[in-house]
């Protein structure tokens, strides 16, 4: 059983990007207008590991993949009419709050408490995904925390690349600065991977796929546990849009060789 | 009385604080005297005292070869050992890709709590911290009862700290190391001449989807993009950002450009970058223009509409014209001054 994985990938769902925010103040704290409303999708960072995993449990058989999700019930079921049909897996719901604003050590308490009650997951062989950092809250820190919480001290982050040795070793690339990777070695399971984009395109949709999945995901949401985000003495003193409006100067019919001069000079100052 | 704690890491070289830890040192001395806290820095690498010369802190540290990588697990223990020995109530360190890996973990253990991406620091009732949600999108302000509080502070958002004095004094605090599972083996990074990623670059060029499209005469010139974008970079020392849909492209059998990667994206599922100007080229879409530029001062942008709700608002110049024709003539103008 060397090289097969129990892989738990942790995705959440946050609105389009392509939606307007708009902050307001509740009296649970801040959220976004409208925000139930708002058109979901699964968090971007937090699908590109899904995907990841689907691809590394397709190429070590006997390997099982749970996708864990918290939020409330009904976005996560639309978000899983579509992300379904992407790669297979087992729903693991959490019945929580939306939204960037809530805590993330307390959203790191529900996803571990969630994971660890998992009916035989093999913790010795899990490999814990997610997005290194959500759309929402955008922390980073989420997945360092649940691994905390499920012992695990071998964390990677920002991953574009896993590449598993015959010895059940693997080789990590994470991403650091200067557009560069660091390369790791790990003897093996259980490790944390906070994935950026890695190299997967989006899979095509497969109703099969989709089929197949949708017979576990509505049991899953049936029995989806509800929780409460604790605060953790958190609190926001404002939660704004910027401002600025820039006002630009519009440069229109004028030869390329004067707006050539007019950018090297811009450059040059 | 709060006791603020900095972490600092020192750089590849082994030898020197990196400029973002310094930064962090900044802000340490100056939030210490604002809140009345005691001041102690803490650093992974002993061999970088005199940059904190004349500082008026207690100055500890961890070294050992164990730690001249960045590895979670000794890391972790590490940064443990130090907040632990200086028993901090606030800890502030750089949002490095170092500490980001790992000081959530280290607030669990210690039952702290940590802020990451943090833009500014305020002395409002007590510390406030400001960052950013929804990918840019979001400003808030935010301030925390529990401690330890740690602070993941952005780089490029205050001066750095300068030395002027003798080399304080330093403490080696000794760690206790669980087993080491993972090895770090090197770095990987495009040949020198092919890096397009350039943090200290004073510009950014980002290149949108327009490139690879057809143009007026019905073809698509892939090719002379490259040789455009390239040569825009080496003339103008700039580091490229790209729209999402461009290096999307590649996994959807489009026209590509060969040196893009994901590394290069910005935007709501890329990087953010900080540098003085930014110059937009055939991009159409709010990712580059508000989220992939939130953090650029100054910017211009090159597209044929003129009625880019993007660019509008949002750059400070918009040149309605044909990126190939202008970035070939830029490109041989900053030629000529080279």
């Amino acid at each position: 059983m060397a090289n097969t994985f129990h892989i738990v990938v942790c995705a959440s769902t946050v609105p389009d990007p392509l939606q307007t925010l708009e902050p307001v103040t509740g009296a649970s704290g801040p959220g976004l207008k409208n925000e139930m409303m708002l058109p979901a999708v699964l968090d971007p960072w937090a699908a590109s590991a899904l995907y990841e995993a689907a691809n590394l449990a397709a190429a070590h058989p006997g390997s099982k993949l749970y996708l864990v999700s918290l939020g409330p019930k009904a976005k996560t079921q639309q978000v899983m009419m579509t992300v379904a049909q992407k790669v297979p897996f087992e729903l693991v719901a959490v019945d929580g709050p939306l939204g960037g604003f809530t805590d993330a050590h307390s959203t790191a308490l529900a996803l571990a408490e969630t994971i660890a009650a998992i009916p035989g997951l093999d913790r010795e062989h899990m490999l814990l995904f997610g997005g290194w950092e959500s759309a929402s809250r955008g922390a980073g820190a989420t997945m360092q925390i649940v691994g905390e919480r499920l012992g695990i001290t071998d964390q990677f982050q920002g991953v574009d690349q896993i590449k598993v040795n015959d010895d059940g070793s693997f080789e990590i690339l994470e991403r650091i600065e200067g557009g560069r990777h660091q390369v790791s070695v790990c003897v093996g399971a259980p490790a944390v991977l906070g994935w950026a984009t890695g190299s997967l395109p989006e899979p095509r949709n497969s109703p099969q796929v989709g089929m197949a999945n949708m017979r576990g995901i509505m049991p899953a949401l049936q029995k989806a546990k509800s929780v409460k985000l604790d605060a953790n003495g958190l609190s926001y003193v404002s939660v704004s849009l910027p401002k600025q409006q820039r006002v630009t100067r519009v440069v229109r019919d004028v030869p390329d060789d004067e707006i050539a001069r007019e950018i090297v000079q811009w450059i040059a100052e | 009385m709060e006791k603020l704690l900095v972490l600092t890491h020192v750089d590849e070289s082994g030898e020197a604080l990196t400029r973002a830890s310094l930064e962090a040192v900044a802000a340490g001395v100056e939030f210490s005297a604002a809140l009345g806290a005691t001041l102690a820095i803490g650093m992974i690498g002993a061999q970088a005292a005199a940059q904190l010369g004349g500082i008026n802190a207690r100055v500890l540290t961890v070294a050992g070869p164990e730690f001249s990588s960045a590895r979670y697990a000794s890391d972790a223990a590490a940064c443990e050992a130090l907040v632990r020995a200086a028993e901090a109530t606030l800890v502030f360190a750089p949002a490095s890709s170092r500490f980001a890996r790992v000081m959530p973990g280290v607030a669990h253990r210690l039952g702290g709590f940590v802020e990451t991406h943090i833009t500014a620091l305020a002395k409002g009732e007590g510390l406030e911290a400001t960052r950013w949600y929804y990918r840019q999108r979001v400003e808030a302000v935010v301030k925390r009862e529990t401690r330890p509080w740690f602070l993941l502070l952005e780089p490029g958002t205050r001066a750095a700290f300068v030395a002027d004095g003798a080399a304080p004094q330093v403490e080696t605090v000794a760690v206790t190391l669980p087993a080491l599972r993972t090895k770090v083996s090197g770095v990987r990074a495009p040949k020198q001449d092919e890096q397009t990623i350039r943090p200290d670059a004073k510009i950014l060029f980002v290149a949108g989807a327009g490139w690879t499209k057809k143009q007026a005469d019905g073809q698509v010139h892939p090719t002379e993009a490259e040789q455009l974008i390239l040569g825009f970079l080496k003339a103008a020392d700039a580091s490229l950002g790209s729209s999402k849909s461009l290096v999307d492209q590649s996994g959807e059998n489009q026209p590509v450009l060969k040196f893009m990667t994901h590394m290069n994206q910005i935007g709501q599922t890329g990087a953010t970058p900080r540098h003085p100007k930014g110059l937009s080229t055939c991009c159409h879409g709010e990712e580059p223009h508000v989220v992939g530029w939130r953090f650029i001062n100054e910017r211009r942008a090159i597209s044929l509409d003129p009625n880019c709700g993007w660019a509008r608002g949002k750059a400070d110049v918009l040149y309605v014209a044909d990126a190939f024709q202008v970035v070939a003539k830029v490109n041989a103008l900053l030629m000529e001054k080279k």
